[in-house]
């Protein structure tokens, strides 16, 4: 397929496999976060792993939408669901996540709530459309790749003066949940976690530019490189991560410049400026708390916030206690680590959010890559 | 009208235009009567459903027989390269067939929905009738009941096959063994996608057509080049990778696939790109992977190649040893990955 084979040749990324190994200095490790689901989900998909020398480690970043979303709020989309004649629409992968009793999205649908999957959020206004008698809500995740949608539907529900449509918005920030773990104290102070490099996010990129990761670079040390979702884009990184480090640079370096501009796409950051505002805190699993990391619906558009209309008490519930998300989402454990992968979690019965969507560090682990702790001699070099 | 000038005899038939199904066609009355003479009778026509039994009675040779079943509730109920007549016969032709057997009748039952139009019916029966024909394949029996409006999608079809496997043939998911050469017979995913472009949610457009095929006479050919095939599996829900790990279990064997090898339409990869699917999941309807001895691989490829339902066939893996019954692919990028079981639904009610 044009466009999509260039950057999954095989030969390239023996090249670059090549020029890694000649590069790499044995005396030292490389521990690079992938921050986003997406390249978790390609190395994972393509065995990148199996091209990179034992001293090259990928750490999965919380870079995963579905799985940083904290329990309470699902349990707040659970209940939005479950007022009479409410259609709740959502991108799929949130129907599967458990809550603390065991209830989910689907759970419910089963029992008779309109859950709804729908592939847009214009799908959502046009639902709404149609059933003019009846509240929709849009069920709003994602970093800041889906917010400009979500603020279209706002402005186009607006415009339509739609009266039965809602967001339940739970968009957050890259920046700030990169400048958390920075500054967490596995980080920071204790020792816990090398954090060498950081491979930076594709689609959100596209939305904010490369300059907002200029302040990691420089404040904390840590160089940067933005690249593409595609597999060769993910070598390509690791390779200019690994040079940077070899020479003592901490520099943001833009692999993914055939989408990525300094400076971003503004007509998209003018439309979110527009719509939301940024909450004081919000919850993330796996981070807790974390300030000025999320949006909310401005007050102008307060007829379009679900939480403002339905008014449901928000909860704080904590996560399973058998269940290591929280730290795999920080990059302290692997998914390995947990006692539950792969037993009492698994895709079919996920405990965790991280083993629910594909871009979960666990589903990708689970799905492609167990056959490595079965075998571990099968890892090349 | 005049009662005067009504024939004597006469009931006025099925309105096959514009006509619904209504409960009474369910009830076992005169109604149901006429649909079964007016529609079933007349499409399916052959001996044993002229003697309007309950059941057919035919004489068999000695040797194993075979019987399969199939629920089809696919939506929508039409769809590019067929519908859900043409695959309700052409599924339970298929599970027969990868026994190895030649398939010969064929059962029929029908869940119909109050309200249908019966111009759909007819459209279905008649398609399912043209491919039991042309698998030769009649369809000896069947059955029809109405169930309220809102308790059905339509029409619901289960068919059952009966077929007898030819002396010296022993084909079953338990007989890989490790060295064992994995066999595609075509292009992954075209069922799948072509159902899925017409769903309401997903409004995108493509060429695409469903690959629902009867494969009995691909796999007659291929018996006939190489007698000692191993397994046969058609590859329908959850695609490619879900049939590779039934049989890996089934036969305590691993799997080790080359993604360079996997036959897939571009219009096909295109479409999985963009909905993030994997066309190994992805459902077939005319596909068969067959796995044979490696020194029979070469001249079991060239039968399929020869066959025009098995032209695009190719040699996609190999069966290795593996305590863990692991289906593993070698990525076109030259990493390795696991190629695990379906999980949850990657689409809803395609066959």
């Amino acid at each position: 397929m044009k466009y999509i084979d260039e950057f999954r040749d095989g030969d390239l990324a023996q090249k670059i496999a090549a020029n890694i190994a000649v590069e790499v200095n044995q005396r030292r490790s490389y521990h690079l976060m992938e921050f986003c689901g997406g390249h978790t989900h390609a190395i994972s998909r393509y065995g990148i792993v199996d091209l990179l020398p034992d001293n090259v480690r990928m750490i999965h970043g919380p870079g995963c939408p579905v799985c940083v979303l904290p329990v309470g709020r699902i349990e707040y989309a659970i209940q939005l669901a479950q007022i009479p004649h409410l259609i709740l629409c959502s991108y799929g992968d949130m129907l599967r996540i458990p809550t603390a009793n065991g209830t989910s999205l689907q759970k419910i649908k089963a029992q008779g709530a309109d859950v709804r999957i729908v592939y847009s959020c214009a799908d959502a206004v046009s639902i709404a459309q149609r059933n003019p008698e009846r509240p929709v809500v849009f069920l709003a995740i994602g970093f800041e790749t889906t917010t400009p949608p979500t603020a279209v539907a706002i402005k186009q529900a607006h415009a339509l003066g739609l009266t039965n449509f809602s967001v339940f918005c739970n968009h957050v920030l890259t920046p700030s949940a990169i400048s958390h773990i920075l500054q967490s104290p596995e980080v920071r102070q204790l020792g816990l976690m090398s954090l060498d490099g950081f491979i930076g996010p594709a689609h959100v990129s596209t939305v904010i530019g490369s300059r907002p990761y200029e302040y990691f670079a420089e404040e904390f040390q840590k160089p940067v490189v933005i690249a593409g979702f595609e597999p060769l884009d993910v070598m390509q990184a690791i390779l200019m991560l690994i040079r940077q480090l070899n020479e003592g640079r901490a520099e943001v370096e833009n692999e993914f410049t055939r989408a990525v501009l300094p400076e971003g796409n503004i007509k998209a950051q003018l439309l979110v400026a527009e719509v939301f505002e940024l909450r004081r805190t919000f919850e993330w699993r796996g981070l807790g708390l974390v300030p000025y990391s999320a949006l909310k619906i401005k007050s102008c558009y307060a007829d379009f916030d679900a939480e403002q209309r339905f008014q449901i008490p928000m909860t704080s519930i904590a996560d399973n206690k058998a269940c290591e998300c929280g730290a795999i989402l920080r990059g302290v454990k692997q998914p390995q680590d947990c006692k539950i992968f792969g037993t009492v979690c698994t895709p079919e019965n996920p405990i965790g959010s991280c083993m629910v969507s594909s871009e979960g560090a666990c589903a990708a682990y689970y799905s492609y890559g167990r056959f490595r702790d079965a075998y571990p001699a099968t890892k090349v070099s | 009208m005049h009662s005067g000038k009504v024939k004597r005899g006469y009931t006025r038939p099925l309105d096959l235009k514009n006509g619904h199904i209504e409960m009474n066609h369910g009830s076992g009355g005169r109604a149901m009567t006429q649909l079964i003479d007016q529609l079933f009778l007349a499409a399916f026509d052959n001996d044993f459903l002229r003697q309007r039994n309950d059941q057919a009675c035919f004489s068999c040779t000695s040797g194993r027989m075979v019987i399969a079943t199939d629920s089809h509730v696919i939506t929508p109920l039409f769809f590019p390269g067929g519908n859900i007549g043409s695959l309700s016969v052409h599924g339970t032709i298929n599970d027969v067939v990868m026994s190895g057997a030649r398939p010969h009748y064929l059962a029929a039952s029908f869940i119909l929905e109050e309200g249908f139009p019966l111009a759909d019916l007819k459209r279905i029966v008649d398609a399912m009738a043209q491919a039991a024909q042309a698998a030769g394949v009649p369809i000896i029996t069947g059955d029809t009941k109405v169930v309220e409006r809102g308790s059905g999608d339509g029409v619901f079809i289960t068919t059952t096959g009966i077929g007898m496997v030819p002396e010296g043939i022993h084909i079953s998911g338990e007989n890989a063994k490790p060295g064992d050469k994995i066999l595609l017979s075509g292009t992954m995913g075209d069922h799948g996608i072509a159902v899925m472009s017409l769903r309401d949610n997903l409004s995108f457009h493509t060429h695409i057509e469903s690959d629902s095929a009867s494969l009995h006479d691909l796999v007659a050919t291929m018996i006939a080049a190489v007698p000692d095939i191993h397994v046969l599996r058609d590859p329908t829900r959850g695609g490619v990778a879900t049939a590779l790990n039934e049989i890996a279990h089934q036969s305590a064997v691993g799997m080790m696939l080359y993604e360079k090898k996997l036959p897939v339409r571009q219009q096909v990869s295109a479409a999985c790109e963009f909905l993030g699917l994997d066309p190994l999941y992805v459902a077939n309807e005319g596909k068969l992977i067959a796995l044979c001895a490696p020194d029979d691989a070469d001249q079991l490829l060239t039968a399929m190649r020869l066959h025009p339902l098995g032209n695009q066939a190719a040699i996609i893996g190999e069966v290795i040893e593996d305590s863990h019954c692991f289906v593993q692919m070698e990525t076109r990028f030259g990493g390795k990955r696991v190629v695990d079981w379906l999980s949850g639904e990657q689409l809803p009610r395609i066959c």
